[in-house]
């Protein structure tokens, strides 16, 4: 499997690539209508053809991408720092502190992420940039989604306070911070990485489906929960394959990021 | 004697023909109901569910031909608006019968007056009859005469009784009972209702045969349209009754004899600004809002013939003011449409201060013009037109921030906390009779939606307004009326409080096995007809 993940490795860096250049990429603006060429077909001047606006897909799609390939990964980033901290301080710590750590933890979980975020979502500012709106987005995604990597921080640190190696720094004189960062820290990276990477694909879905609900990034920003729009219901489905595209890139980057997943849980 | 054989086996043969063709009447005709019906009380019924039922089950005093737009005897053979239009005499037909067999007769005219008035009952058909303040006397001068008085004149009386549906004053069944064409036979829950075919419905075919012919019809729930189109094209219903314009062009792809554009409705999809006194907004832009020329200056800047062709694929037509073209009686022919003119645009911001600079259009104190609108999440037209809006502005210099909000969220904002700059929304109309916009045009209206409750008219066009639809309202000269009301559309034309669109077209799509089908504007739009549709043979014997 080495080579599937070399593979993933390989479309990453591509798919990043040709989005953090899509300024130079991109055929077209992603916000211009071509209103003489709504819904057309691939050409030479729209290699993947217009949308219903006759706005041109391929730079749309480029765009989109990076919306999602670049906040999502920070969204991720930000929530597994999150869950590190306070699944951490539990786990370490113990006692009632874990007990009652892991009980707000199970509430949060607990919540309604889908209507929490649809309220949180209509109680913004209205007059927001299409850019900063979804930088919001993403950032309550990061805010909420930390508690069930949480959970398995305080595990795993509780089981690591535990073991034979931290017995033994204990009895060499090491203790409160010294510890934690010399030696519960470095045992934590590979849960932590697996964390993040299990994070990234759920919050370019969870930005999907609020994308489905007309709830994720405002127009004109493409982002992929806009662009999968498309695909819902019976009247889009005319077998024009440029229509799946989206789809299609978006199943490879999660499937992508799954397989790098893999190598680092072999870590 | 042979011949006498022959001529009998040749008349028999023909009488079996006949009998044959008519068996084809019969059969189970299916359609969907997007919700389940609140109620089956035709009084109350509020939403689509409900009023479809009443439609089907209800037998009414008038029916507006929904072809033709006027007004049909039903169970009234005549009746006369007299008093200034305080009282409506009608006359009934004899000899009728409601569904489980008990007699009609004036007493359940005067029963389901007083039910219908009962303001414990808050029956929304009965809103539409409340002028003024007192009873409304209900006097039965015989056993087919009834008059109705109402404590003020009501405009547009006769019309509003195609909504009434008469109850029976004796029958144990209740409102069950029946004078339409179909009674509910069944109902399950949250998954169908089947309606059978009325024995005693009055109504019968020019040759005198009992109508409706079609024997039954299924009524499914059903949420998601686009099962409701996949069962449509499979054959397993019969028609949809309103469709959206990507389902018909998917349809018209597929079996173009399916599809039907009956031209444009009665609803329309339109922009407003918010001119709430004590809104939340910042000065400088309740002035840009309240400014006749900035909201002139925003209609010429949209160019709705895109839209039409674009976001609705040319199932729409741009719309001209209040009133659709689909209105006959009372659409104001001499208004025309607001032309998409970036230059006039521009010219009309400039006499109001506004400067372009740079490719930013900026007011008098150099505010850049920047506001947001918002429009409800999900509804793919809306979210079309406020992008295509957002080109169009820009073109004069307008940055336009598009925002979905989730139903409740955008109710709230526009009817409680009027945290809002502009808001894109559509109406749906269901009465040809200015009347039912009295609770939109009137300032101190609650439907007023770009500055609601005033207590005092905050223009002079509003208050022009006010006079004029009370004007058309305490009339019942339909050229008075039609007078006052064609000057409300012309005001309303020129200040555009409400920024109109389109008016979409009425879509639906039939199966070519139901016969007879004439698809109009107004709803319902399929089946207004009901009794006079068939099956073809196959598709009855199969149902």
């Amino acid at each position: 499997m080495k080579w599937a993940r070399t593979a993933a490795i390989v479309f990453l860096v591509i798919s990043g690539g040709a989005c953090v250049l899509a300024n130079f990429v991109a055929p077209a603006p992603y916000a211009r209508q071509f209103r003489e060429d709504p819904d057309a077909p691939p050409s030479r001047q729209h290699l993947l053809g217009t949308d219903d606006l006759g706005r041109d897909r391929l730079s749309r799609l480029l765009y989109g991408t990076r919306v999602s390939l670049l906040l999502a990964p920070a969204a991720a980033l930000f929530s597994t720092l999150l869950a590190a901290l306070v699944g951490g301080v539990a786990g370490f710590a113990g006692g009632w502190l874990q007990r009652s750590v892991m009980a707000a933890t199970d509430l949060f979980l607990s919540l309604p992420w889908l209507f929490l975020l649809i309220s949180v979502r209509a109680m913004l500012p209205l007059n927001v940039s299409p850019i900063v709106s979804i930088m919001i987005t993403f950032a309550l995604l990061g805010c909420l989604g930390w508690a069930g990597a949480a959970r398995v921080v305080c595990a795993d640190v509780s089981t690591l306070s535990q073991s034979d190696f931290m017995l033994l720094a204990r009895a060499s004189g090491s203790g409160g911070l010294r510890l934690l960062w010399l030696q519960l820290v470095p045992n934590l990276k590979p849960i932590l990485y697996a964390q993040f990477w299990i994070s990234v694909p759920v919050f370019i879905l969870t930005e999907a489906n609020l994308g489905i609900l007309g709830l994720g990034v405002t127009e004109p920003l493409p982002s992929w929960g806009g662009l999968l729009r498309e695909l819902q219901g019976f009247s889009t489905l005319t077998g024009q394959w440029w229509q799946f595209v989206p789809l299609t890139l978006f199943v490879m980057v999660v499937s992508s990021f799954h397989l790098v997943l893999t190598k680092e849980e072999l870590l | 004697m042979k011949r006498l054989l022959a001529f009998s086996a040749l008349l028999a043969n023909l009488m079996l023909m006949a009998c044959a063709t008519w068996a084809q009447g019969g059969g189970e005709l299916r359609f969907c109901l997007r919700t389940e019906p609140k109620t089956l009380n035709p009084l109350q019924a509020a939403d689509d569910a409900s009023e479809t039922i009443r439609y089907l089950t209800g037998g009414v005093l008038v029916r507006v031909n929904r072809l033709t737009q006027e007004l049909e005897p039903e169970l009234a053979t005549s009746w006369k608006v007299t008093d200034k239009g305080q009282t409506i005499t009608f006359q009934l037909r004899e000899g009728l019968r409601f569904s489980d067999g008990t007699p009609f007769s004036a007493d359940d005219v005067a029963y389901t007056m007083r039910q219908l008035m009962d303001p414990a009952l808050h029956s929304p058909t009965g809103d539409a009859f409340r002028a003024g303040e007192g009873k409304v006397e209900t006097r039965t001068l015989n056993k087919n005469r009834v008059a109705i008085t109402f404590p003020a004149p009501v405009a547009g009386l006769d019309r509003l009784f195609d909504q009434v549906a008469i109850m029976s004053a004796t029958s144990s069944q209740k409102e069950l009972a029946v004078l339409g064409p179909y009674y509910v036979a069944e109902n399950k829950a949250g998954a169908y209702l089947i309606l059978k075919r009325n024995a005693n419905y009055w109504k019968k075919d020019p040759d005198g045969r009992p109508l409706p012919r079609i024997e039954s019809i299924r009524l499914e729930i059903q949420t998601n349209r686009d099962i409701e189109v996949l069962r449509l094209v499979r054959g397993e219903i019969t028609f949809i009754n309103s469709i959206d314009a990507e389902y018909f062009d998917k349809i018209v792809s597929q079996d173009p004899a399916m599809a039907h554009d009956a031209g444009p409705s009665l609803d329309s999809e339109q922009i407003w600004f918010n001119q709430v006194a004590n809104s939340p907004l910042p000065a400088y832009k309740k002035v840009w809002f309240t400014s006749t020329k900035f909201r002139r200056a925003i209609s010429e800047s949209i160019n709705r013939q895109d839209m039409v062709r674009i976001a609705f694929r040319g199932h729409a037509v741009p719309a001209i003011g209040l009133v659709s073209p689909a209105n006959k009686f009372w659409f104001n022919a001499g208004l025309q449409l607001h032309p998409f003119d970036t230059k006039s645009a521009l010219q009309r911001l400039a006499e109001d201060g506004f400067k372009l600079q740079d490719g930013v259009l900026r007011d008098r104190d150099g505010y850049a013009v920047e506001f947001s609108v918002i429009t409800n999440s999900g509804n793919k037209y809306r979210e079309r037109m406020a992008a295509m809006i957002q080109q169009d502005l820009s073109q004069v210099g307008i940055k336009l921030n598009i925002v979905t909000l989730d139903f409740p969220s955008l109710i709230e904002r526009i009817t409680r906390t009027f945290d809002y700059e502009a808001c894109l929304l559509g109406f749906v109309n269901d009465e040809l009779d200015p009347d039912a916009q009295m609770t939109v045009w009137l300032s101190s209206a609650e439907n007023h939606q770009w500055n609601p409750n005033q207590k005092t008219p905050a223009t002079a066009w509003e208050a022009e307004i006010d006079k004029l639809m009370h004007d058309q309202a305490s009339t019942t000269d339909p050229k008075k009326r039609k007078a006052a009301f064609d000057k409300v559309q012309q005001i309303a034309w020129e200040q555009e409080p409400f920024i109109y669109l389109v008016n979409k077209n009425a879509l639906s799509a039939v199966s070519p096995s139901v016969h007879n089908v004439h698809p109009a504007v107004l709803r319902p739009q399929v089946y207004w007809n009901i009794d006079q549709l068939w099956l073809s043979g196959e598709v009855a014997r199969n149902h």
